[in-house]
């Protein structure tokens, strides 16, 4: 039986006769040429009944570590069946080469064995993990707060730099976007709401409709999703990066306290930039409302009064208290998983998602507790 | 090494925004060599490096390797340039994503059609080159700063590549570590003639592996010195120069 292949300028023959296999590589072995190579040494050395190994290297111009994986891949073949390999003609400076691969430095190691945890463990690790998680959130909650008096007791103490830049990145640079997603949910409300009242001629009604839902609700709810979108993802990847490049522990170790230099200025300034960025949402939104009144042919000024008469201050400023306790959570929430985040790069990808996916699930649950609150309270 | 150099640098202007970096650099890599670049901290190194590969474009000047210029030509030719290269950057740059085996086995298994089992093991040969083969199975975030720059030093040479810029190889590693290193440098060199640009401070490694140096002065942004280290020690008219070769005095005597 005889093979022999040529592959660009590199080839190889392979000869069995009764169970001694002569091979013969030659050319220029290369990462280019070994790949087509490979297959046909491997089906020469699976035959069975091989008694002696011998390989003629003597035409080979150039070997590469991929030819030096060949020649390996050889020996490895010849210690696996308990037979005698000669290597012949091979120079002496590849010779040199495949000295620099004792068999020793790249041995596989036995297969990583992860062991499938049974389920009782399973569900085991998630309920701990799940209560530290919540033990590392209220002790995380109470360092922030004695920060934040300590703050207040010291407001020079506040890096008033970074709360502007960041009171200027989650808040001014977020008004665009709010206020066009505000007047598209108005607009897109009072269209809802003009078929519905259409039906019972009762149009007019729609300032009414429009003008609580957006204070009382929507314009909070939409400012805080963005505010987690934007804010609370930025400040996870921002503080897991740096967590990730040792600046965190840089702080700690020079004694000065994480908490006060980098979560303090963002926690605040996002937290008073969202009632603000609220504010903006819900006029955007009534603007979007009295456009479809426009349409509807009713006077600008009949919209207005109509709703300056419905909405009570107490409506406007519960929908701010509203986005207040949003701006905290989120911006609590970004900051700790930002200074919790694991090591390398998909760690700070990770962080981020969870620091906005549990921003919002606190949102909702907090805007739950919220519409109790002020139905017992009868605002 | 009278024959035609394989990296072309001419008149080579670097800026950062309004701040020069690098002032109208010539110099000539030749084929086979292995070639140290030198310098203070800061004075551009792994910015003439970023030229040299490409990924910069220069301000001015131009850089070629045989007769194409890294800074215009695009499109396939521009690939097929990249592939004659392998680049370690000075932090390591492995895909964090992935095992140490798997950054290896990127770039064979995009560029070659060698089967699984040939990649695996040519992975796995590069990392026992440099002594990590233990740790195949390991996420880059789970190794040490060193351990990180052996496993980036080896998938730069996972395709064998002609020519190898290394941005300071041996910095962080123990002494003996390095001195393995540069003996793998000079073997791999002299037995496939690769080509090696290496940044470096580490005095012993300089003498023992370069065979010409160039080094840049934070201060003029050009070329001071330009030679054989031994020779720039004891007879370089720059005083700084021979301060910097004679730092840790009489090194070179023992390698
Ligand atoms: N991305 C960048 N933007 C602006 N300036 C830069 C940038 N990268 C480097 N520099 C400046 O260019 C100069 C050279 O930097 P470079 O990283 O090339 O130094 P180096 O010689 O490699 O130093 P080292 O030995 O410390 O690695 C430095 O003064 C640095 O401030
Ligand atoms: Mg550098």
């Amino acid at each position: 039986m005889r093979k022999q292949r040529h592959s660009a300028d590199a080839t190889f023959s392979g000869d069995t006769t009764g169970g001694r296999v002569q091979l013969t590589l030659s050319g220029r072995l290369g990462v280019e040429t070994v790949g087509r190579l490979w297959p046909d040494v491997r089906r020469v050395l699976e035959a069975k009944g091989i008694q002696s190994l011998a390989l003629d290297a003597s035409g080979v111009e150039y070997c590469d570590g991929a030819g030096m994986a060949l020649f390996v891949y050889v020996r490895r073949a010849a210690a696996r069946l308990g037979v005698e390999l000669s290597i012949g003609g091979l120079k002496d400076d590849f010779a040199g080469m495949l000295d620099l691969y004792p068999e020793a430095t790249f041995e596989e190691q036995p297969p990583e064995t992860k062991g499938v945890r049974d389920f009782i463990e399973e569900v085991g690790m998630v309920f701990a993990e799940t209560v530290c998680g919540w033990r590392d959130h209220v002790a995380f909650l109470g360092e922030l707060t004695v920060a934040m008096f300590k703050t207040l007791l010291h407001p020079a103490g506040l890096r008033i730099k970074d709360f502007l830049s960041v009171a200027e990145a989650s808040g001014a640079r977020a008004l665009p976007i709010i206020g066009m997603l505000g007047f598209l949910i108005g607009l897109i409300m009072a269209f809802q709401g003009a078929v519905l009242m259409a039906q019972f001629g009762a149009e007019i009604y729609i300032a009414d409709f429009v003008g609580m839902s957006i204070t009382r609700e929507l314009g909070p709810l939409i400012t805080a999703i963005i505010v987690a979108g934007r804010t609370g993802s930025a400040f996870a990847a921002e503080l897991g990066t740096m967590k990730v490049n040792e600046e965190i522990d840089a702080f700690t170790t020079m004694g000065l306290d994480p908490v006060r230099f980098l979560v303090v200025p963002r926690v605040l300034a996002a937290t008073l930039m969202t009632p603000l960025l609220a504010i903006f949402a819900n006029l955007f939104g009534m603007a979007g409302g009295a456009v479809v009144m426009r349409g509807l042919g009713f006077p600008l000024v009949t919209y207005v009064n109509r709703v300056v008469a419905v909405v009570s201050a107490v409506d406007f400023m519960g929908g701010l208290v509203k986005a207040l306790v949003f701006g905290l959570l989120i911006s609590t929430a970004g900051c700790l998983c930002g200074l919790r985040t694991g090591e390398g790069a998909s760690a700070v990808g990770n962080s981020a998602t969870r620091a906005v996916v549990s921003s919002i699930v606190m949102i909702v649950i907090a805007d739950g507790l919220f519409a109790v609150a002020f139905y017992f309270l009868g605002i | 090494m009278q024959n035609k150099p394989i990296i072309t640098v001419e008149g080579m202007t670097a800026r950062y925004g309004d701040v020069l970096v690098l002032d109208e650099l010539t110099f000539e890599v030749a084929r086979g060599e292995i070639f140290v670049i030198l310098g203070g901290s800061g004075c551009g190194k792994s910015t003439l490096l970023k030229h040299m590969i490409g990924l910069y474009e220069p301000y001015a000047g131009d850089i070629k390797i045989d007769d194409a210029s890294v800074v215009t030509t695009q499109g396939a030719e521009r690939d097929a340039l990249i592939r004659r290269f392998g680049v370690m950057y000075q932090s390591g740059a492995l895909f964090g994503s992935m095992t140490l085996l798997e950054n290896i086995c990127l770039p064979l298994e995009e560029f070659t059609d060698l089967g699984k089992e040939a990649r695996e093991l040519i992975a796995r040969m590069k990392l026992g080159l440099v002594g990590l083969a233990d740790y195949a199975h390991h996420m880059p975030s789970a190794i040490s700063g060193g351990m990180k720059k052996r496993a980036a030093i080896a998938r730069a040479m996972a395709l064998d590549p002609e020519i190898l810029f290394l941005d300071e190889p041996s910095a962080g590693l123990d002494p003996i570590t390095a001195d393995e290193l540069d003996e793998l440098i000079i073997q791999l060199s002299r037995t496939l003639n690769i080509t090696f640009v290496v940044v470096t401070h580490e005095l012993p490694s300089i003498y023992k592996i370069a065979d010409r140096v160039i080094m840049l002065d934070a201060r003029t942004k050009k070329i001071i010195a330009e030679g054989d280290p031994a020779e720039l020690r004891d007879t370089c008219d720059n005083e700084w120069v021979r301060d910097f070769f004679n730092r840790k005095g009489g090194v070179a005597n023992n390698s």
